[in-house]
């Protein structure tokens, strides 16, 4: 139900465009007005998100501890895992974005015959992910040769080392087939695991399937339903440099392309894929594990009234002093 | 708002990434760079081997055929559509009406990051003396 959910709507994206620029020829709405009101839309959306996400105090430090905390200095303790200081909190964030370091520790739990309960590690997803995220961030980089003009040398840089077993003509990019790869089996991750499919929601499938299809409509269009490329770039810098133009005769397929990342990045700040600017601002992995060594005071606590010993012998002395009750101060 | 120097700067790094191309068409841009192709114009060159949109796009497939036609079946003969003959090869056919590669293949190669490695091997014959 929520795969065909999902499965249809992205079909309906794609045909809305087909039916759009093919027939309808809209190609300034798809190709200049769409882009520029996602683009909007994102960079406003994630403002706000990360606006409210900074309302939420965050007062203690959550330690989730795979490592010793800090604490006597006869214990030796984890500076990465569970760091006390600024820099070790930079460490883990570092190694949480691009090595993925807490979907490294997954574990799976089977039941053997016996019966025994196991727990074994589990790399699968950290790979998937790894090699998906890792793909997406140099393809999205590649683009640059789109973008800008000239062309900065990590684009051509990048070129070079993906295209680096110069198969076939256009040259085969390893990351095409790298994401390509990964992403069948982050669909598939979900649809055999009985538990896994239980728990996946239109949500889940939705940005998947919309990823899936910027992948294939972007390999489409690199080696089989070929589009004028110089005319593409033409519109791309006319669109950052806010003088949007629409050349004639590119392929519709670039328009699919183009629209689908649109509703991506529009979709963005209302999704899941928000975790991209969330995870700077996890409290378990941006807080030290400092408890130890700093008291933590809650700023919102309310004032609470206090009525000292000192204060309460002052008020009643005398009647204290009449019952033949001990006083501190004559 | 809470730590909010913290996320000033991240939110101002955001913004800056994500904008990026704008400022870096505003800061280096050079649109006049837009690719100015010579095309050929003796008379008897006045069509490509495929027609003018092929090979705008696929130029690099039909260079691909060829290569593959020429080395591994040794069959060197291109029929147009027209029913011209030519001679499959880089060198001796495309370069001959494109006399001019640079004001020809590099105009759209240098705009799009394309190198082909090609000229490793292939001569340029502008750019070798033939003693
Ligand atoms: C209209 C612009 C244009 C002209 C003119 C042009 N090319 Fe290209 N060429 C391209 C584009 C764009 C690509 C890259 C396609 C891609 O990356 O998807 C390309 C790619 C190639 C490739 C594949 C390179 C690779 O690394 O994938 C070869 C080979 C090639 N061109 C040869 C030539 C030759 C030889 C000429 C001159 C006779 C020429 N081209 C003229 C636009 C052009
Ligand atoms: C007989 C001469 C001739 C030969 C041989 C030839 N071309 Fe062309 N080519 C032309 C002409 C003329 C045009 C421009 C056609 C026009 O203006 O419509 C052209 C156009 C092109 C274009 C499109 C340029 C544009 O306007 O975007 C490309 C790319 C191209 N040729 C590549 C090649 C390649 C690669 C080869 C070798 C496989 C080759 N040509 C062989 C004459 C030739
Ligand atoms: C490692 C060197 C090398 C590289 C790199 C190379 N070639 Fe070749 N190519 C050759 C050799 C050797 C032949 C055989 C020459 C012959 O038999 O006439 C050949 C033949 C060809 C032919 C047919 C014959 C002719 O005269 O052109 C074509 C077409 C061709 N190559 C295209 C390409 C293209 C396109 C590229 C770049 C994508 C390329 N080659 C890269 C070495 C190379």
């Amino acid at each position: 139900m929520n795969i065909l959910f999902s499965f249809f709507a992205v079909l309906i994206i794609i045909l809305a465009v087909i039916i759009g620029v093919e027939t309808a020829q809209l190609e300034f709405l798809f190709g200049v007005i769409i882009p520029y009101a996602a683009i909007a839309t994102f960079i406003l959306g994630i403002i706000y998100r990360i606006l409210k996400w900074a309302k939420s105090p965050v007062p203690f430090r959550i330690p989730t501890v795979t490592g010793q905390e800090k604490s006597l200095s006869w214990i030796k303790s984890n500076k990465l895992d569970s760091p006390n200081s600024t820099l070790g909190v930079i460490g883990r964030m570092a190694l949480e974005v691009l090595l993925f370091r807490s979907l490294f520790r997954n574990t799976k739990t089977q039941l053997k015959d016996g019966p025994a309960l196991v727990y074994g590690s589990s790399k699968y997803l950290w790979l998937g992910a790894l090699v998906f995220h890792w793909s997406f961030l140099i393809i999205v980089l590649r683009h640059f040769r789109y973008f800008a003009e000239p062309i900065p040398s990590f684009v051509i840089f990048l070129q070079n080392y993906d295209g680096l077993f110069q198969i076939g003509l256009p040259i085969l990019y390893v990351t095409d087939v790298l994401i390509l790869a990964a992403l069948t089996f982050l669909f598939l991750r979900r649809i055999t695991d009985p538990k896994l499919k239980y728990i996946s929601l239109s949500s889940d499938y939705f940005p998947l399937f919309l990823i899936i299809s910027i992948a294939v409509t972007g390999i489409l269009m690199r080696y089989f339903a070929k589009v004028d490329i110089v005319s593409v770039k033409e519109l791309a810098i006319g669109l950052f440099s806010f003088n949007p133009v629409i050349p004639n005769g590119i392929g519709i397929m670039f328009y699919i392309h183009l629209f689908l990342v649109s509703v991506l990045i529009a979709y963005f700040p209302f999704s899941k894929l928000l975790h991209m600017p969330g995870v700077f601002l996890s409290p378990t992995r941006n807080l030290a594990n400092n408890s130890r060594m700093k008291r933590h005071i809650n700023p919102w606590n309310k004032p609470v009234r206090i009525h000292t010993y000192e204060e309460y012998e002052d008020e009643f002395r005398d009647k204290m002093k009449a019952a033949g009750i001990p006083v501190e101060k004559e | 708002m809470y730590d909010s120097g913290k996320i000033l700067i991240g939110i101002i790094v955001f913004l800056i990434l994500f904008t990026s191309p704008t400022w870096y068409d505003l800061v280096f841009g050079t649109p006049a760079t837009k690719p100015n192709l010579v095309l050929p114009n003796k008379a008897d060159q006045k069509e490509c081997v495929m027609t003018t949109e092929y090979m705008r796009d696929n130029h690099m497939e039909l260079l691909n055929i060829w290569r593959d036609d020429a080395v591994r079946k040794g069959d060197r003969i291109f029929t147009t559509a027209s029913g011209k003959e030519f001679e499959m090869s880089l060198t001796k056919t495309c370069l001959n009406c494109h006399s001019n590669k640079a004001e020809f293949c590099d105009q759209c190669h240098n705009y799009l990051g394309v190198s082909p490695y090609c000229w490793d091997c292939h001569v340029d014959p502008k750019t070798v003396e033939i003693k």
